[in-house]
């Protein structure tokens, strides 16, 4: 499985949590730091898990997420 | 132009509309103003322009939301009743500094009403109507080439001032067949550059479209904005015209058909030895405060005749306050005054 | 954080389409998901430089500040009308309205109607929540039997306040349209339905074909008073037994 990695704005997230929900590989969990707005923002805590599927972005509402996925190495 | 034709009001205002280049026209029946849309569903669709029956008054004045938004030039006609369903959507064109022309073909009221000839929607017109400071330029055509004329130039203001305008027709001139000789139809080159209309933003940053501010001070200055505009047009295209008016001892005001027969009226009180002179307002937006001031400086009474129970009289006595008489007299219910009504109306008033 | 762009490709990123402003949405409100595949679907058909967009009154009613687009801001209930005048007065521009469920259904209902009965060549979005948003939580046309909202705070009893009106169903009763269908947004797999729904929506309209209408159930966490998660199992649960999803009309 290719890796995958999520760059989470924290300035538009607003800790709804869909993303964590979303997420196939149990990536995601609020992160406990509140950003400017005073949302418990998103994060990535279990990293190496990440394959990249893009679900997460897909159900942000606030399209917060960007994905990336390994290159192939072949 | 030169072929005399004898038309409609109704019809004439249709293709002078037409003539002055409105692509789009959307409308709802409703009587008086019966011909002015049948004579666009035939027309309009030849010319390969858009004619659309609307399910209802408010839904046609959307779509001329849509359609000036997109900066097309665009019309719709309506009577009384239909032209108070429009009044959000011209409070939405005015607040947005849309152009759109819109024709109220005046029936007798309030409520259902009749279809008879009216001119009780004075207030509607000038005051507001709609919710919020706005104003419409309000054009009032007396003779059925007269309707025509207006009609061109409601399109030209509409699209200069970026406003609006309403043409006050009655079902008595909307109705009433006279000769016309037609307007030449405008040089589609000649019409102004819209720059901040609706076209797809190719090459340029997105134009919206709204009378939206959340922020106070942010709607105050669109308020500010609309107002400055206000005072232009006040400045520029205040018109009116006077009969006789330089040695009146009584002056009649009146405007619309009613000015048509007050002219019949002039005619003969003079005949009888009573100096009588006419004031018309054409722009009943702006109106001619000044000049009917200037008139009520000599005159010693202004008579203000109206289809109504005293509407445009409310702006005479502004106009003319404490210097000079300004008696009222009016039939409702879709009555048309005749001249010996009116001149024993007059007599009244005059030693 | 740092991305390794040399070992890592980008596989998703914000639609080009989409304003850099922030939305004004509530936490997990669904306006945003569809809000971003709108976005998507215009850059991925090339067309955001030759569309506008009618933006209704409601929650989205700040909806012509997210896109790259020309917008005109209608008024309640409006948008098909005013669609209506900006497309008959630019037929080759693509419109599209987007639309809540007290605009399109209740105040706008004579003009959603009479504007797919055309056959506009338009292409209108139709965020169904149940509830009006805005305005503080009211009933509206499509909120469920045993609902409660501020304006039926015992539950909709439909003796008083009738049943949810399925809107998408009358319209698909007429002979214009040529794509009617309901979608949701509560997981993945229906984002994904959504997302080909709306672009066919849009593909019509670019292949000159009629009218298409895309309802998307959609979630009011704060109206209805669910965390957003629970909001989405309700829409699944609950929600799509009264509004069932799927296409009503294809006739592309």
């Amino acid at each position: 499985m290719p890796r995958g990695t999520v760059v989470i704005d924290t300035d538009r997230c607003k800790g709804c949590g869909l993303c964590i929900v979303a997420c196939p590989q149990k990536v995601l969990a609020f992160s406990g730091n509140l950003n400017k707005s005073g949302y418990n923002v998103s994060h990535m805590e279990n990293p190496d898990a990440c394959v990249g599927c893009g679900f997460c972005a897909l159900t942000c509402p606030d399209v917060a997420i960007t994905v990336y996925r390994e290159k192939p190495t072949t | 132009m030169g072929e005399r034709l004898l038309l409609r009001g109704n019809e004439v205002i249709a293709e002078a509309a037409i003539r002055a280049g409105c692509e789009c026209y959307f409308a709802y029946p409703i009587t008086p103003q019966a011909e002015l849309l049948e004579h666009m569903a035939r027309e309009m669709p030849r010319l390969g322009r858009t004619f659309v029956q609307a399910e209802s008054e408010v839904a046609a004045i959307n779509m001329v939301y849509g359609a000036a938004a997109a900066g097309v030039r665009t019309m719709t006609s309506s009577s009384s009743p239909g032209i108070s369903l429009k009044q959000e959507g011209i409070s939405y064109i005015a607040g947005a500094n849309l152009p759109a022309v819109i024709v109220n073909v005046v029936r007798g009221g309030p409520g259902l009403g009749n279809i008879a000839p009216s001119q009780c929607d004075y207030f509607q017109a000038t005051k507001g109507g709609g919710h919020g400071d706005y104003r419409l330029i309000v054009l009032g055509p007396s003779t059925v080439p007269e309707a025509g004329e207006l009609t061109m130039l409601a399109f030209r203001l509409a699209d200069q001032y970026r406003i609006p305008v309403m043409i006050l027709a009655d079902g008595l001139l909307g109705q009433m067949m006279e000769p016309v000789e037609l307007p030449d139809p405008i040089d589609a080159d000649s019409l102004p550059d819209k720059p901040w209309a609706l076209t797809g933003a190719a090459g340029r940053t997105p134009n919206i479209v709204h009378s939206f501010d959340m922020d106070p001070e942010g709607l105050r200055q669109l308020n500010r904005d609309l107002q400055a505009k206000y005072g232009r047009i006040t400045d520029a295209e205040t018109r009116y015209e006077t009969v006789d008016t330089d040695d009146a001892d009584l002056v009649i005001a009146a405007y619309g058909t009613i000015a048509r027969i007050a002219k019949t009226v002039v005619r003969m009180a003079r005949a009888e030895g009573i100096k009588v002179g006419l004031f018309r307002p054409i722009t009943l937006w702006p109106f001619p405060t000044d000049a009917l001031r200037t008139i009520s400086g000599t005159a010693k009474t202004i008579l203000t005749v109206e289809m109504s129970a005293g509407q445009m009289w409310e702006d005479v006595r502004l106009a003319v306050a404490e210097r000079a008489e300004t008696p009222f007299y009016g039939e409702t219910g879709g009555v048309v005054p005749t001249p010996r009504s009116i001149l024993s109306e007059v007599k009244k008033h005059v030693r | 954080m740092s991305v390794d762009t040399a070992k890592m490709t980008k596989v998703f990123e914000r639609p080009a389409s989409l304003t850099d402003a922030r939305f004004t949405y509530c936490p997990g409100c669904s306006h945003g998901i569809v809000t971003r595949i709108i976005a998507q679907t215009l850059d991925e058909l090339g067309i955001a430089e030759r569309t506008i967009g009618i933006a209704p009154v409601g929650c989205s009613v700040f909806a012509y500040n997210w896109y790259h687009c020309d917008a005109v801001q209608a008024a309640h209930g409006r948008a098909c009308a005013v669609a209506t005048g900006v497309k008959r007065a630019r037929p080759d521009r693509i419109v599209f309205s987007y639309q809540g469920d007290g605009d399109f259904a209740s105040i706008g209902a004579a003009e959603s109607i009479h504007a797919a009965n055309r056959g506009e060549s338009i292409t209108v979005i139709f965020i169904n929540n149940q509830i009006y948003g805005m305005t503080g939580g009211e009933m509206a046309p499509t909120t469920l039997v045993g609902q409660r909202s501020s304006t039926t705070p015992d539950g909709r009893d439909p003796a008083l306040c009738g049943y949810p009106i399925r809107f998408s169903e009358m319209i698909a009763q007429l002979d214009a349209p040529v794509y009617v269908t309901r979608q949701s947004v509560h997981d993945t797999r229906h984002i994904m339905g959504t997302t080909k729904a709306i672009k066919k929506a849009f593909q019509n309209q670019v292949d000159g074909k009629g009218y298409s209408l895309v309802e998307i159930l959609s979630t009011c966490p704060t109206n209805w008073g669910m965390t957003p998660v629970n909001a989405n199992k309700h829409v699944a649960e609950v929600v799509t037994g009264v509004f069932p999803l799927g296409d009503l009309i294809d006739r592309g």
